[in-house]
């Protein structure tokens, strides 16, 4: 841990240091670093920079700053970097409370936006910008992606369950969307919610045959140990940000035999993947996570593009980016005309790993070649 | 006009032999407004606008600061959830924005009401919304005293809070985007210096306000109320409608502060209600020096820029900002304000 | 709805309540003896379920591990007081909430420093999982059971504490007059860091319990430290019965709200939305009952300061 913020910061204060040239280039990076949930944000990051010291370019300054999960200091750090330090490129947000709160903002004022992780569904659509760029994914895919799976697995009557917030609302019609059968019930928790007894009961009662739920981070662990002690034994299925492998690991063996749909898995079979899993492990000793392999995409994205052009010739930058002419670690990877991922979704599951700790292993494709609905009202 | 209202402690009698004392409160006050004044135009011609930025940043939090210091440090009422008022006001930014870029009405019955993008109507609905939400909240809440009033108002914020993040119409958890901000006529508000200048002339008024109140009959009522309600009613005045109102005027000036951020941050978010934040706003009047007219300003200074500061140097910036608040509390008795400027005399 | 699911649900209800018993009482001892808001409170919490993970997963032992995590909020609520909250005894209200908060982001970020962002592993032992079957065929978890009897002997061994022993003497002449019991000679100071100690394990002892069910993570301690002070407000401050039955009140209403509200409104609205509102009321409803209670009983239902 203290190794890699060093290496972090030790890398931030050498490019500063360093006589800035005209044609280097700046990205800053507005990520959670600290409060509840910061892990996302410390793997995007290290996937990130991962990605930036293998190239071995040296004209390349990462600028990256904490916004604690608070969207009206992120929208003040993104003012700091469009208006101090005058940064090409923006990248980092996990959140998309966040997200709408800055984005919008960067791309109207001539900056380009890379989203690693977070993908309202107004910025895929309506809101959709030429300078704004999501390299992860649309919110709902991974929702719609596991009910298109439990619909093929011949899952009948599925009870699906949310906090009560826009995320979570996405999420559960997302499913619907795909899924196009009858669910059992919808059951909304709070944010932040920490004891699910009364849902859970609720599930017992019910004569579900399976379980969706999407309840991201610290929720997601204190759901699945209530649950393992509960004696309600029908499967349970998730999108993978209930399930990365920090999660998991916390959550101890009630993840086993949950599925989860994930836009990339570590024991997904190509070479740059392979690369990838142990290059990073080699450098922070941990198995990444779906969010360090989408900070990794995302800095090889910009990469190749920095490769053809410098982002002042916008035109070419955007046309450079839209190509996607990089090697994704999920494989396949291009763009959606509003700049969304069009991407096969996975489905993994949760078993006993070798060194008896729980961790997700591929067990084949969800949907292949999913994309967003929101894309026809995009207009740019 | 600062420069009379400055000279004299509010709520206070003049005392005699203390002119050494007062220039250097002076001093400082006048340093600390003038800086706060001439570096965000200067940093504007220089072609620095994020000063200008977070210089309005400060600005519009000092004020909501000034808000929530009438009702804590002069009026005795320990309000932890302020946040709902400057919540309000800046989904009333939000709202009014939202529905004049959509033509939709903000209702249609029974009467119709229109969305505006006018900041005068907008300020105005902020202010009397804020009001009336504190007339209620303050009417039920001020019947209890001490811990039990802290609790209470932070249980109504929490309410707020909760309605907020789940209802879908404006944007739940998302929160709600200004895509272009509200207008005034004749002025360019878009312009940063031009909106920094709008905040610095709002946090003037306001503290303005407050020290006009303070030395009036009101305001000395309301010491009273404070330091001792029952000699208060045996001069035959009842506390509780004095500090209704005092509670009242302290939430429209926060929810205008809300609404000014809004603006200046294009968006507004249930974040901005949460417990957290009303406890950032009472950390910074505290910080400042509770009932003093410059506390809240120089809390909010201090506060604004050890965040934007300490989050570039380490990602441990909050373990540090927790010393230096620990610091100021056990070693400066009467904040920031009591450090630098010595002590009020009713201290 | 059937009778065993309204059983089951007000089990779990009293499950929640009796967790924040733990935290309510410290939290209601400390105000009424010293007379002090402790924002912090929630933190002791978090270190009981940092402290019990680490120790468990290094010894194996979940017992040790509780030990050592009451142990740790215990020693760290001492350390705290002796550091800091004594200072601050005669000094207002506010430098306390300002102190306080300051102690709470010195504790996330530096247990944040020491532990990393991820979230800890606690699980209950192995002979503490599986489920009993209740009368009715329901299926109710041995460990939230556990949690039930943990709480009703710690409310016992307050009662005894407090009216029956030297400590609980003082600790009640402490609440009733401060200045009387310098007086009488008793070493104040002592007595101060030996109670605080006192609710901080308790809080500890609660965070580790939780924990197990929970997620072990940076900030876990917050929600539920809104939610005690609202059970000492409720039960009225100062007050250890007034703490127990506020956190039982807040435990069964939260749940059953959390429950029934979304059924009661889809008798007239669609179900996803009577879903949503259900939940959203759901979530305003133990901030309503506290405003109402208050509303009519400004002091809270059991306030020792009458």
């Amino acid at each position: 841990m203290k190794n890699i913020t060093r290496f972090g910061l030790g890398l931030l204060l050498s490019s500063s240091v360093m006589a800035v040239q005209a044609d280097d280039v700046k990205i800053g990076m507005i990520t959670t670093l600290s409060g509840g949930g910061s892990h996302l944000g410390v793997d995007v990051r290290d996937g990130f920079m991962l990605a930036i010291e293998q190239s071995g370019r040296d004209d390349i300054e990462v600028l990256i700053q904490d916004d604690a999960n608070r969207p009206d200091l992120a929208r003040s750090l993104a003012n700091e970097f469009m208006q101090r330090d005058d940064v090409d490129i923006m990248t980092g947000i996990i959140w998309s409370n966040l997200a709408m709160a800055v984005v919008p903002a960067v791309t109207r004022q001539g900056t380009f936006y890379l989203s690693p992780n977070a993908g309202p569904s107004d910025l895929a659509g309506r809101m959709c910008h030429e300078n704004y760029f999501n390299v992860a994914y649309q919110n709902d895919n991974l929702h719609g992606a596991m009910g298109a799976y439990m619909r093929k697995e011949g899952f009948e009557r599925p009870i699906i369950m949310a906090p009560n917030y826009p995320a979570g609302t996405d999420a559960l019609a997302g499913f619907k969307h795909l899924y196009e059968g009858e669910v059992v019930d919808e059951l909304y928790t709070q944010m932040g919610q920490t004891d699910y007894a009364a849902e859970i009961a609720q599930i017992r009662a019910s004569d579900a045959d399976s379980l969706f739920f999407f309840l991201p981070g610290g929720m997601g662990i204190s759901f699945m140990k209530q649950w393992e002690s509960s004696g309600v034994d029908i499967p349970i299925f998730g999108a993978a940000f209930s399930f990365d492998e920090i999660l998991i690991k916390a959550v101890g063996s009630a993840a086993i035999g949950a599925r989860n749909t994930s836009l990339w898995a570590y024991d997904l079979d190509n070479e740059t993947n392979h690369q990838f899993v142990d290059s990073f492990r080699e450098a922070y000793s941990r198995t990444p996570t779906l969010y360090a392999a989408q900070g990794f995409d995302t800095a090889n994205l910009i990469l190749s593009a920095l490769d053809s052009v410098h982002p002042d010739d916008q035109d070419a930058f955007r046309e450079a980016l839209r190509a996607a002419d990089f090697d994704s670690v999920r494989g396949e990877f291009r763009f959606g005309p509003n700049h969304h991922p069009i991407q096969d979704i996975y489905v993994r599951e949760v078993v006993e790993g070798e060194d008896g700790q729980p961790t997700n292993r591929l067990i084949g494709v969800a949907v292949e070649d999913i994309q967003d609905v929101y894309y026809e009202q995009c207009q740019m | 006009m600062i420069n009379t209202t400055s000279q004299r402690a509010p709520g206070a009698v003049k005392a005699p032999g203390t002119e050494r004392h007062f220039d250097r409160k002076g001093l400082v006050q006048m340093t600390l407004l003038g800086l706060l004044l001439i570096l965000p135009v200067v940093a504007y011609f220089l072609g620095h606008l994020y000063y200008v930025n977070l210089a309005s940043r400060i600005t519009i939090i000092a004020m909501a600061a000034v808000g929530l210091n009438l009702a804590i440090g002069y009026g005795g009422m320990v309000s932890f959830g302020h946040a709902a008022y400057f919540g309000l006001g800046g989904y009333v930014a939000g709202i009014s924005a939202y529905h004049a870029f959509d033509f939709t009405p903000f209702m249609s019955w029974p009467i119709s009401v229109p969305g505006s993008d006018n900041l005068l109507v907008i300020w105005l609905a902020a202010a009397l919304l804020c009001a009336l939400l504190a007339l209620v909240i303050g009417a039920i809440s001020l019947r209890t005293t001490g811990v039990y009033f802290i609790m209470i108002t932070l249980a109504f914020a929490q309410m707020i809070y909760y309605f907020a993040n789940s209802w879908p119409t404006y944007g739940g958890e998302d929160g709600l985007p200004i895509y272009i901000r509200n207008t005034l006529p004749l002025l360019d508000t878009g312009n940063a210096l031009t909106y920094f200048l709008i905040c610095f002339i709002g946090l003037i008024l306001a503290m303005a306000l407050t020290s006009r109140l303070m030395k009036s009959r009101f305001g000395a009522a309301l010491t009273m109320a404070r330091l001792n309600d029952v000699r208060l009613a045996t001069s035959g005045i009842s506390p509780y409608p004095i500090r209704l109102v005092a509670f009242v005027i302290s939430a429209a000036i926060t929810g205008l502060a809300g609404a000014l951020y809004a603006d200046l941050n294009g968006f507004v978010s249930p974040t901005v209600l949460s417990w957290h934040f009303s406890g950032e706003l009472m950390v910074i009047v505290i910080l400042g020096g509770v009932g003093r007219l410059y506390g809240p300003l120089a809390g909010a200074v201090l506060f604004v820029m050890m965040e934007t500061l300490l989050g570039g140097i380490t990602q441990y910036w909050q373990l540090f900002l927790g010393l230096v608040l620990l610091g100021v509390v056990l070693f400066a008795q009467h904040g920031v304000m009591g450090l630098l400027a010595g002590r009020e005399r009713n201290e | 709805m059937s009778v065993t699911l309204l059983i089951e649900q007000l089990l779990n209800g009293v499950q929640l309540g009796t967790m924040l018993f733990l935290m309510a009482s410290g939290l209601t001892l400390v105000f009424g003896v010293m007379g002090l808001i402790n924002l912090a409170h929630g933190s002791f919490y978090m270190v009981g379920a940092y402290a019990t993970a680490a120790v468990t997963a290094s010894t194996g032992s979940f017992l040790t591990g509780l030990a050592a995590g009451m142990a740790a909020a215990a020693v760290a609520g001492a350390l705290v007081e002796l550091i800091v909250i004594r200072r601050l005894y005669h000094r207002p209200h506010l430098d306390q909430v300002l102190a306080t908060f300051a102690l709470i982001l010195i504790f996330s970020e530096g247990t944040r420093w020491i532990f990393g962002s991820s979230p800890l592993r606690l699980s209950p032992p192995s002979w503490l999982t599986g489920f009993v079957t209740l009368p009715g065929n329901t299926r109710y978890p041995i460990y939230r059971l556990v949690l039930i009897g943990v709480g009703i002997v710690i409310a016992i061994a307050l009662y005894v504490l407090i009216s029956r022993t030297r400590l609980g003497m003082r600790i009640r002449a402490g609440e009733s007059d401060r200045e009387m019991i310098g007086a009488l000679g008793v070493n104040i100071s002592k007595l101060y860091t030996v109670v605080f100690a006192l609710g901080a394990g308790l809080a500890g002892l609660a965070g580790a319990l939780v924990g197990a069910l929970q997620s072990v993570q940076v900030g876990m301690g917050e929600p539920v430290l809104i939610l005690a002070f609202v059970v000492i407000v409720i039960g009225g401050i100062g007050s250890i019965k007034g703490a127990l039955l506020g956190a039982l009140l807040v435990g069964v209403v939260d749940t059953l709200g959390r429950v029934y509200l979304p059924i009661f409104f889809r008798a007239f609205m669609p179900p996803s939305e009577a879903s949503g509102v259900g939940a959203a009321l759901a979530a305003m409803l133990i901030y309503i009952l506290m405003a109402i209670i208050l509303a009519f009983k400004p002091k809270g239902l059991f306030s020792a300061h009458d």
